[in-house]
């Protein structure tokens, strides 16, 4: 992927398995949110694949399509300044999310046909588990603008799983979140696997998050891969403390 | 000894100074208009100081006014926010009950009182049905006008308010509208009732046209192309003479087709005013439907963040297209009840400032929101109507109500601020994904 002379990521293997929580983790400015936009096509990669398999469906390539359509392929993400939708309440945010699960077209809506009517409800429905699962079924009608910080996080969370994804990508889930809510956060991630058997891509920043909940780490610097393995294999490994943990895990 | 330091300025005395600073500014940019007097034929100047002290005192007095409006307007937020420790430990940052605006306490009033709601309905629906005969042709008229100004304006709404494309050129798909009947009518002779459903269908394969191109622009960009566009549609109207009949415009335009009854004008005004109350109703419905549905869901996404309204799922270029399309064509439906209306049209109805006003409805009316709509239209078309009596200060009352409205509430008279209001009394149900 490059961006006029820069070449922002390169040759970067990388594989997430069924059920797996993987951390891509690196300094600043070492590609990892690029990394995600490529995946979920925001930016179109120059060359490299981006292979799928879904479970149960055949596998398929991701290259060259839009980025709702890798949506619907199963591919949910987060972002890492919050882009919820402020206007609209908490529990609209997570239906909004359901709108490539349904199909109610414009007759429908303004006949108020029977199935548009039971669709609608099955969305409320489904939304509504959502903002359980994620603890925010106390603010259903909340302004999503009006939620706290953590909970603005946890809601696109909610948001994400709404779309029925097997792959979760959550950019920076715990930026800027206190302990207690990074503790939430990290039993939630781990709640979400167990459950729904979701597999989870993370970057973040958050150390000790980090290493308690992925299975696998994949270190990134200047666009290349520069380390892989589990949190003790990353942590020991001298280039990656060079690049990035130094400081961190010196003391 | 405080030498060099000025005694702090007081609220007041600095409101006042400040004030003072306003009349001081605005005698001496009036000076030359409001004090000297030049004659040219006598040759000399006459010099008006008793004016300059008018100019004066009345900056004075209104800026004064100004400020301590603002004040009161600003007044209660920093109150509010100066007692962080309360919120923090005792509201637990939700519960907010108490906290609603005047305006979300009297929609939910509305809301769980059913028999006020039906009250007011029922007195509502009086009214509308027994205008036509208490008032006079003229007033009927212009509510005809109103309620077409209405329907203007929730059509706009999906595109701005609910979308926030914002199209300058909506005006392009009221001219199709009516100039499909009329040129429908004057060559073959169809009648209203056949008209009015293609022309709505006409201006929303004009919406998808216009819409098509603009895909990849927003903001500005998306404002300065749809105004191009409309005026491109009224310039085309102008100089085709052999198609549009040019400047001088269409004729004898047919009214609404009255199953061969006998109608004279003021007959024909009531049916005309009937025929859009049901379709405003109708408007209404099918907005309010689609606002709250799938599709709506997907355009106010859409307004509020396009990326990650396509991370969600959601086809960015069908929903833009579908919110061009269905918001020209209430657009198109207008057009045709227009040229019905006055029975005769010219590209001189279709400029600009029409666009202009119609986003000024949706605008000051409330984005978002289809009683602040109603409300914008009625507002902004009887206003200028009834200000006649003052109509040389017409345009200034007019101006000077838009301003103090964006100012006192830059969320339109009625803000769109509650979409929904859904409570989930179930909760023993549970998750069932």
């Amino acid at each position: 992927m490059d961006f006029g002379g820069l070449r922002a990521l390169e040759k970067v293997d990388l594989y997430v398995a069924e059920a797996e929580i993987v951390a891509i983790i690196g300094p600043n400015g070492a590609g990892k949110t690029t990394f995600f936009n490529c995946i979920t096509c925001v930016y179109q990669p120059h060359r490299g694949d981006m292979i799928i398999y879904p479970p149960g469906k055949a596998s398929k390539s991701l290259n060259g399509l839009k980025p709702n359509t890798v949506t619907e392929m199963g591919i949910a993400r987060t972002f890492q300044n919050i882009r919820l939708f402020k206007e609209m309440t908490v529990l609209e945010n997570v239906m909004v999310g359901r709108h490539c699960r349904t199909r109610a077209g414009i007759a429908g809506a303004i006949l108020c046909t029977r199935k548009t009517i039971r669709e609608e409800q099955e969305t409320l429905e489904f939304s509504y588990g959502m903002l359980r699962k994620v603890g925010l079924e106390k603010q259903t009608n909340e302004k999503a603008s009006d939620l706290p910080y953590g909970a603005q996080r946890r809601l696109e969370i909610a948001r994400a799983l709404a779309t029925e994804p097997f792959l979760l990508l959550l950019d920076e889930p715990a930026a800027g979140m206190n302990p207690s809510e990074t503790a939430e956060l990290d039993e939630l991630i781990s709640r979400i696997r167990e459950e729904d058997g979701i597999s989870i891509l993370l970057i973040e920043h958050d150390m000790k998050l980090v290493m308690n909940i992925s299975d696998r780490i994949y270190v990134l610097d200047y666009g290349h891969l520069i380390a892989e393995g589990t949190p003790q294999q990353v942590t020991g490994n001298p280039e990656v403390i060079k690049a990035y943990l130094g400081e961190c895990f010196d003391a | 000894m405080p030498y060099g330091r000025r005694a702090p300025i007081t609220q007041k005395g600095g409101k006042i100074l400040r004030s003072f600073g306003v009349a001081l500014w605005f005698m001496f940019l009036t000076f030359p208009i409001m004090v000297i007097k030049i004659s040219p034929l006598e040759k000399n100047i006459e010099w008006r100081w008793g004016r300059m002290i008018y100019v004066g005192a009345g900056a004075f007095v209104l800026s004064l006014l100004w400020r301590y409006v603002i004040e009161q307007k600003r007044g209660p937020i920093p109150k509010e926010e100066a007692d962080p420790l309360k919120v923090d430990t005792k509201d637990t940052g939700w519960n907010r009950g108490g906290s609603h605006s005047l305006q979300e306490r009297l929609a939910i009033f509305f809301h769980k009182n059913k028999k006020f709601r039906i009250l007011t309905f029922t007195g509502l629906f009086f009214i509308i049905a027994a205008f036509p005969f208490v008032f006079s042709t003229y007033q009927t008229s212009i509510i005809i006008t109103a309620l077409m100004y209405v329907m203007l304006g929730l059509g706009l709404n999906i595109v701005v308010g609910l979308a926030g494309l914002l199209d300058l050129g909506y005006v392009a798909f009221y001219a199709s509208g009516a100039y499909f009947y009329a040129l429908m009518n004057h060559h073959f002779g169809l009648g209203f009732w056949a008209a009015l459903p293609m022309a709505g269908a006409l201006a929303a394969i004009m919406g998808l046209l216009l819409g098509f191109p603009v895909l990849r622009l927003r903001g500005d960009y998306l404002a300065i192309v749809t105004l191009g566009f409309g005026e491109i549609i009224r310039l085309v109207l102008e100089n085709w003479n052999e198609f549009s009949l040019g400047p001088s415009g269409i004729a004898r335009i047919d009214r609404p087709g009255t199953l061969g009854i006998d109608f004279d004008l003021r007959d024909h005004t009531v049916y005309l005013y009937y025929i859009v109350v049901v379709l405003v109703a109708f408007t209404i419905i099918v907005v309010s439907r689609l606002r709250n549905s799938r599709i709506g869901r997907a355009w106010i996404a859409l307004r509020e963040d396009e990326v990650a309204c396509q991370a969600m799922g959601i086809d960015k270029t069908k929903t833009k297209l579908t919110a061009f399309a269905l918001g020209a064509t209430w657009a198109g439906f207008v057009g045709c009840i227009l040229a019905a209306k006055t029975t005769f049209i010219n590209p001189a109805s279709f400029t600009f400032m029409e666009s202009a006003i119609i986003l000024s409805i949706v605008v000051l009316g409330g984005m978002g929101s289809i009683f602040g709509i109603i409300l914008g239209a009625l507002v902004l078309i009887l206003l200028p109507e009834y200000l006649r009596a003052f109509s040389e200060y017409r345009m200034l009352v007019f101006g000077a109500s838009m301003v103090i409205i964006m100012v006192f509430r830059p969320q339109g008279i009625i803000g769109g601020t509650r979409k929904r209001h859904e409570f989930h009394v179930k909760e023993p149900t549970g998750e069932k994904p």
